[in-house]
This record gives C-alpha cells, sequence and structure tokens, in this order.
C-alpha cells in the first residue's frame, strides 16, 4: 500500500455518510461549505438538480426533470441512454419549507416506495444535509436494496446467473 | 468502485476455474454440506478440501458457519454481506452526487459575491 498517497489531501471534500437507522429507515448525511438558500436552490431547480443528479459514476444519464416545488406539487425525473428506453422515477412533494426542509414522496415503485424528507440546517456559513428515508415497511427497504444489486456491472450478472444455472442444475431452484 | 468490481471478478472467476470448486458449488446447490462430507464426496483430504473452500469463501461464492466442530458451508453471500454491499454501493452513489453538488454550490456562492458587489456599485 502507498500510503503517502492515502494521506494527500483532498481539500473541500466532505464526508458523505449512509446509515441503515432501523429496519425502515436510511439516513445519508453530507456538510456543504455554503449556506442552506445555496443548497436548498442546488435541490429545487430543475436545471441545477439536473447538473448533478445523475454523476458520471452512475452509468446512466438524466435525460429530463420536471419538479414543481410547492406543497402538493409533482415531479417526474427520466433516465436512459435514449427516450426510446427510459425509466421514470416520480412523486409529489408533500412539504416544502424554503431553505431548510423538502419532504416527497417516490411513487413508481407503488405502495413500497419510501418519504424522503431532506433538511437544511445552516451553521457559520455551511449547511448539514439529512436525507432521511422512510419506507412502508423492512420488506420494502430490503427489495429496495435487492434492486440496487440490479445496478451491478453486468459481469456480476452473468456471474449470478451462472451460479443460478448451477443451482438449478443441481436441482435446488 | 471499478476496483473493487474488478477484484470481486478475478476472485470470482480464479474461484471458478477449478473443476474441484465447480463440483463443489454443484453439490451445495443441491443442500449445505460439511467440509467433511464434501472432502469426502470427492476423495480429498480434510486440508485440501479447506483449501477449495478458502478459496470459494473469499471469493464471496459461498459461506461458511461453524457449529460445534462441524463447518457448514451454504451457497450464497451472507445476509449482513449483501446488506453491506448494497449500502456501499448506495454510499458510493451519494458521495458521487454531492462531490458534484460542491461544485454547483461553490458556483453559486461565487456569483452571489459578484451580485453583491454589482448591487453596492
Amino acid at each position: 500500500m502507498d500510503a503517502k498517497r492515502e494521506s494527500e489531501p483532498t481539500p473541500m471534500k466532505n464526508r458523505t455518510t449512509v446509515e441503515r437507522k432501523s429496519e425502515r429507515e436510511l439516513v445519508v448525511t453530507r456538510t456543504f461549505d455554503g449556506p442552506a438558500r445555496i443548497v436548498f436552490e442546488a435541490w429545487t431547480k430543475p436545471e441545477l438538480f439536473m447538473r448533478w443528479w445523475a454523476p458520471k459514476s452512475m452509468g446512466v444519464p438524466l435525460l429530463s426533470c420536471e419538479m414543481d416545488v410547492r406543497t402538493g406539487g409533482k415531479y417526474r425525473l427520466e433516465f436512459g441512454q435514449d427516450a426510446s428506453n427510459s425509466m421514470a422515477f416520480f412523486g409529489k412533494y408533500i412539504e416544502v419549507t424554503p431553505d431548510s426542509r423538502l419532504v416527497w414522496t417516490n411513487d413508481e415503485g407503488g405502495e413500497g416506495g419510501p418519504v424522503t424528507t431532506v433538511t437544511f440546517e445552516e451553521k457559520g456559513g455551511k449547511t448539514l444535509l439529512v436525507m432521511h428515508e422512510l419506507y412502508p415497511s423492512k420488506e420494502a427497504l430490503d427489495a429496495a436494496g435487492t434492486g440496487a444489486a440490479d445496478a451491478m456491472p453486468e459481469q456480476f450478472e452473468q456471474l449470478d446467473e451462472l451460479l443460478v444455472t448451477l443451482g438449478a442444475s443441481a436441482g435446488r431452484l | 468502485m471499478v476496483q473493487y468490481a474488478q477484484a470481486r471478478l478475478d476472485a470470482s472467476f480464479a474461484a471458478l476455474s477449478d473443476a474441484t470448486r465447480r463440483g463443489v458449488l454443484e453439490q451445495l446447490g443441491r443442500a449445505d454440506a460439511s467440509i467433511t462430507e464434501l472432502a469426502e464426496k470427492f476423495h480429498m483430504t480434510l486440508t485440501g478440501m479447506k483449501k477449495h473452500v478458502g478459496v470459494l469463501e473469499q471469493a464471496r461464492i459461498i459461506t461458511t458457519e461453524k457449529v460445534g466442530r462441524v463447518r457448514t458451508c451454504t451457497l450464497g453471500l451472507r445476509r449482513l454481506e449483501e446488506e453491506a454491499a448494497w449500502i456501499e454501493r448506495y454510499h458510493q452513489l451519494w458521495s458521487a452526487r454531492f462531490d458534484e453538488l460542491d461544485k454547483i454550490v461553490e458556483e453559486l456562492k461565487r456569483k452571489e459575491k459578484v451580485d453583491g458587489r454589482k448591487k453596492r456599485k
């Protein structure tokens, strides 16, 4: 291991934490070096939101983003390589408090979707962001996790298939 | 992420490159088995089978659990590991998103400063 490389400074990078708080809850936290009104703006203006929500490493571009950011307003995001092969995520805002709190539903998965609450807390010019996802049940959160496994590189899918085939040929599945 | 994926793939394919180990996977596809049972089935010494099981376990294709004096092998990841793996992927995604968001925050801060100066003039 090259210890030196690890200790190289990476300026301005704050740590992102992810925690499964309970059977039904996931919590992501991150601090940003700017006031809450600016961070909030980046979450609520489509032209800004589109620039960060689908980073290159995600592998799927965000094709479109519509957001009517007010209580009861709807949003819709479409991901995909092109319009003919896209996947939509949608829901509605159930609470919008400028610069401090956003709550929305995730309805694309039917009843199993979580309610997402994002809070923006400003302190000394920095903003602590807490994103809280509450799933209707433990099973729904587990299923979302398994769904995330679908986003694995395709080589893994092939390996998984191979393992399924091995299991099937042995008469287990 | 890419490095992690690459390492896991290397380990997986290395694990599957051996006929005995593929046989062990088929066997475990039928039912869980102890290392002793596997050694007998494949006409091997216990030490030899332990090595094969170790390779499969490191590649995270199987898991083992010791109860009393018997180590039982099972096909697939432990639930806990599966959860850790997807939380790690989720973490990667949000870290990448927030690194991009940092850039926008910096940009908007600069813009506010410039606009502020204009207003004062």
